[in-house]
């Protein structure tokens, strides 16, 4: 089957979409855009590509299997990319522990950094038998904490110190990071098989391997769409890809908000999704998605914990400041006064969708119907607080948000593509 | 821009700036008098009618912006204690004069006999004019042109122009100059500029053909040059634009695209009325990132801060100072934001414009207060959908080119998609 595909390289996260003829979705896959653009895109096409495959393996079994037992197959296979990928940093840290340890911590550096790899692998299969617990996908988050806690633990002040240990770290994760891998789906699938011991998924299997995809079209868009080897025709504006894809996402669309990692956009679409104005944050980055990044940080929290946090609160704390290095200056000062951290969070929330309600209203205002895309879309408190905006600057409005918004783009972007092969 | 240094009309304007500034630098010598004023609401032919020499310390500003120097002035005028949201163009004239006021082409600038300051909406010259009458220790004339208010002028308020010229300017003028006010000479200067202003209007509406043989606002802000700073009312002013002229009439024959910073703009793309003015320190990135897309600027506001003289504008010799009043009073600074909002949407029809851009300069609120207005407006009026932008004059930090070019290109494909959307 011909297919087309779309890639958004975003300045956090780059994301790829698969569309078929028709332009429904094959499959999406997302990974961190790291500081390496060209990787970034092609990792992020492979697991489009792996989404799609289990996409085609669920149609098989659908009369005979649970969509559990395809799941089940669909962690392991993350579990083997995940075990490859860690024998491979496992070499690189070896390999650096020789080169450049001192000479008499090199066997006891080595033993550390193979219980460390040992310890970790050994979760990771504990934690395929338990039932699945929300972590992030990306590899330099899972075993980058599962590493400093147990180098925390095994580290020997006196010898290899957990300071020792972090240091060959960061420089081998980057290196794993920016290598081309084998982590293709035929490259672990047959691994993952054998994991789950399902027999009656095996044909299926088969089926998703040799299923021929082909790719008739890519278009790319994004901060780094420059960097893709695509002749220019081949390359959208965000802004478009956005406006396309909320539209498709939801027809009855006429504005669009997307707040991502550096940017946040106000778009305005026709009834085609077709963009009539749009608005961007120009000279300061105030109330994009980093200054949510820079307060978990801040907070020693993961950036999916900001949003629950938050929506615990009762009675949010006003914060003023939209800039994002002042606003981790009021929250310390806020958390000295003994606020609760819910309540300062709620206000850091209500902060940056104050600054995105400036720039609705200068794209035109908010229109029914209103849906709000990228990163931000996905945590809960960013949601209430523009729920509770948009009802009180412009009155009753339909808010859409897809579970996959913040693959807009990229759906955009595969949907010009699909355009160019019609 | 190879091509355009082969171009008779530059090499003429090289010349008279370089000349314009060694006769400055020379006036300490020469004791020919200078008189400082700003670009809207210069009155350089009656400055000239003294025999005095015009300085205008905006267009040093640019010149030190284009030059790369703006940075190192800015951060003079900032250690002297002005605050970063200051306009730029105030620090960087302040900074260069810190550091021994060589101006842009290399001389020492004189200090002032005069700092005249006509006051057309810029709340901004006037505090620049008292600075700069803190550091010279010289005399200060204030002319006050009334605000545009409600679109236009009333009898009584050109009465009360005329009434400031005849008893302040004109003393203040012959006690710097220790000459006499000569009515004569005025009016000569005067049939000049009217001349100048003929050609260099045909100049600007040929922004009207298809393609357009000039860029409206990147290489307009060239042409304007000499009109805008000392050369209005002189024979040099009145030969540069009859060149510049023959030479736009002549591209235009041969269905020539403007000059762009990489040579003739061949296969105009887009047509772009833009409002506000442009960034000095990266002048030629910027012009790039429209000459990259094909994209032509037809015309623009900012190209009418020294005078309107599209809208039928000339000075008129037989009413000299009636006259420089009715100049005074219509710069796009002294109009009010639905004149200007009157002007865009003219400017998008008549020259069938398919976009239009604002550049907002936060430190310049002549330019930027209302600027969101104006768009929305124009937007409602038009049905075209408008682009906006932030940078600065001449401050560089405030450039960022991944985010101008992002927004431009984005704006660029807008504009194609409904174009397909809606085929003609």
């Amino acid at each position: 089957m011909t297919c087309v595909i779309g890639i958004d390289l975003g300045s956090t996260t780059t994301k790829a979409v698969i569309l078929d003829g028709n332009g429904d979705v094959l499959g999406r896959g997302i990974t961190n855009s790291r500081s390496n653009y060209d990787l970034a895109a092609a990792v992020a096409k492979t697991e489009a590509f792996i989404n799609a495959r289990f996409g085609l393996i669920e149609q098989q079994v659908q009369a005979t299997e649970t969509a559990e037992a395809v799941y089940l197959l669909r962690r392991a296979f993350v579990m083997e990319q995940l075990l490859h990928q860690l024998r491979r940093l496992e070499h690189l840290l070896l390999e650096e522990v020789d080169k450049s340890a001192p000479r008499h911590l090199v066997a006891p550096f080595r033993e550390a950094i193979e219980e460390i790899c040992r310890r970790i692998t050994v979760e990771e299969e504990t934690r395929f038998r338990a039932p699945p617990v929300l972590r992030s996908d990306f590899f330099r988050d899972a075993v980058g904490s599962a590493f400093m806690r147990i180098a925390e633990q095994i580290g020997d002040p006196a010898g290899v110190s957990f300071d020792r240990l972090i240091g060959v770290y960061d420089k081998c994760i980057i290196r794993v990071e920016n290598e081309p891998m084998d982590l293709d789906f035929r490259d672990h699938i047959g691994d993952a098989l054998s994991r789950v011991s399902n027999p009656r998924l095996a044909d299926a299997v088969e089926f998703a391997v040799a299923y021929d995809l082909t790719p008739a079209a890519t278009v790319g868009t994004g901060y780094g769409r420059a960097r893709l080897p695509f002749p220019k025709e081949q390359i959208r504006s965000e802004i478009l890809c956005h406006g396309l894809g909320a539209h498709a996402m939801f027809p009855g669309t006429r504005t669009v908000l997307d707040i991502g990692g550096q940017d946040t956009k106000a778009i305005q679409v026709d009834a085609e999704g077709i963009v009539t104005g749009f608005q961007m944050n120009d000279r300061c980055a105030a109330g994009c998605g980093r200054y949510l990044g820079y307060i978990a940080d801040e907070m020693n929290l993961g950036l999916h914990e900001l949003g629950p946090l938050a929506e615990l609160s009762k009675r949010a704390v006003k914060i003023n400041s939209t800039c994002t290095v002042f606003a981790g200056a009021e929250l310390r000062e806020r958390l000295s006064l003994g606020e609760k951290r819910e309540d300062i969070l709620a206000g850091l929330h209500r902060a940056i969708v104050i600054r995105a309600m400036s720039l609705l209203a200068r794209s035109g205002g908010v229109d029914n119907e209103f849906t709000f895309t990228g990163g931000v879309a996905k945590n809960p408190a960013a949601v209430r607080a523009i729920r509770e905006l948009v009802h009180e600057n412009y009155g009753e409005r339909t808010l859409n948000i897809s579970p996959e918004s913040i693959y807009t783009g990229a759906l955009g972007a595969a949907l010009f593509a699909n355009r160019m092969v019609a | 821009m190879a091509e355009a240094l082969k171009d008779r009309s530059m090499v003429m304007q090289k010349e008279m700036i370089a000349n314009h500034f060694e006769r400055l630098a020379q006036a300490p010598a020469t004791g020919e008098p200078v008189v400082y004023t700003f670009v809207p609401g210069n009155l350089t032919e009656l400055i000239r009618s003294f025999g005095a020499l015009p300085v205008l310390p905006e267009i040093n500003a640019l010149q030190s912006g284009m030059r790369k120097l703006s940075g190192d002035y800015i951060a003079e005028a900032e250690r002297a204690g002005h605050s970063e949201d200051v306009c730029t163009y105030v620090k960087c004239d302040i900074g260069m004069m810190r550091q021994g006021n060589i101006g842009p082409s290399g001389t020492k600038l004189p200090k002032p006999d005069l700092l005249l300051l006509s006051y057309t909406g810029c709340y901004t010259f006037m505090k620049w004019f008292e600075l700069l009458r803190e550091e010279y220790d010289c005399p200060t004339v204030m002319f006050h042109v009334p605000y545009q208010g409600d679109g236009k002028l009333e009898p009584e308020h050109r009465e009360y122009m005329l009434r400031q010229l005849r008893d302040t300017v004109i003393p203040a003028l012959e006690k710097a100059t220790g000459r006499k006010y000569d009515e004569e000479k005025l009016r000569h200067h005067l049939t000049l500029s009217a001349m100048a202003e003929d050609d260099l209007v045909a100049v600007l509406q040929s922004g009207k053909l298809r393609p357009s043989p000039i860029d409206g606002y990147f290489g307009t802000v060239y042409y304007v040059g000499p009109i805008f700073s000392a050369f209005r009312g002189t024979q040099e002013g009145v030969d540069y634009y009859r060149a510049l002229r023959e030479e736009v009439e002549e591209r235009a024959l041969l269905g020539l695209g403007p000059i762009t910073p990489e040579g003739s703009l061949v296969g105009e793309k887009y047509r772009l009325v833009v409002e506000g003015p442009p960034n000095w320190t990266h002048f030629r990135d910027f012009w790039k990132m429209f000459a990259d897309e094909k994209a032509v600027v037809v015309a623009s506001t900012y190209t009418k801060v020294g005078g309107t003289y599209d809208f039928g504008f000339r000075h008129d010799p037989s009413d000299p100072l009636g006259t420089l009043a009715d100049y005074c009073s219509g710069c796009y600074t002294n109009l009010n934001l639905p004149a200007r909002v009157d002007m865009i949407v003219n400017y998008i029809r008549e020259y069938q414009a398919d976009g239009f851009l604002i550049n907002s300069v936060k430190s310049c609120n002549s330019f930027s207060a209302g600027q969101l207005m104006i768009l929305r407006e124009v937007e409602k009026r038009t049905g075209i959908p408008g682009a906006f932008i932030e940078s600065d004059l001449v401050d560089p930090r405030y450039f960022s080119a991944a985010n101008i070019k992002n927004r431009l290109e984005s704006y660029f494909q807008m504009i194609d998609a409904r174009r397909a959307s809606r085929p003609t």
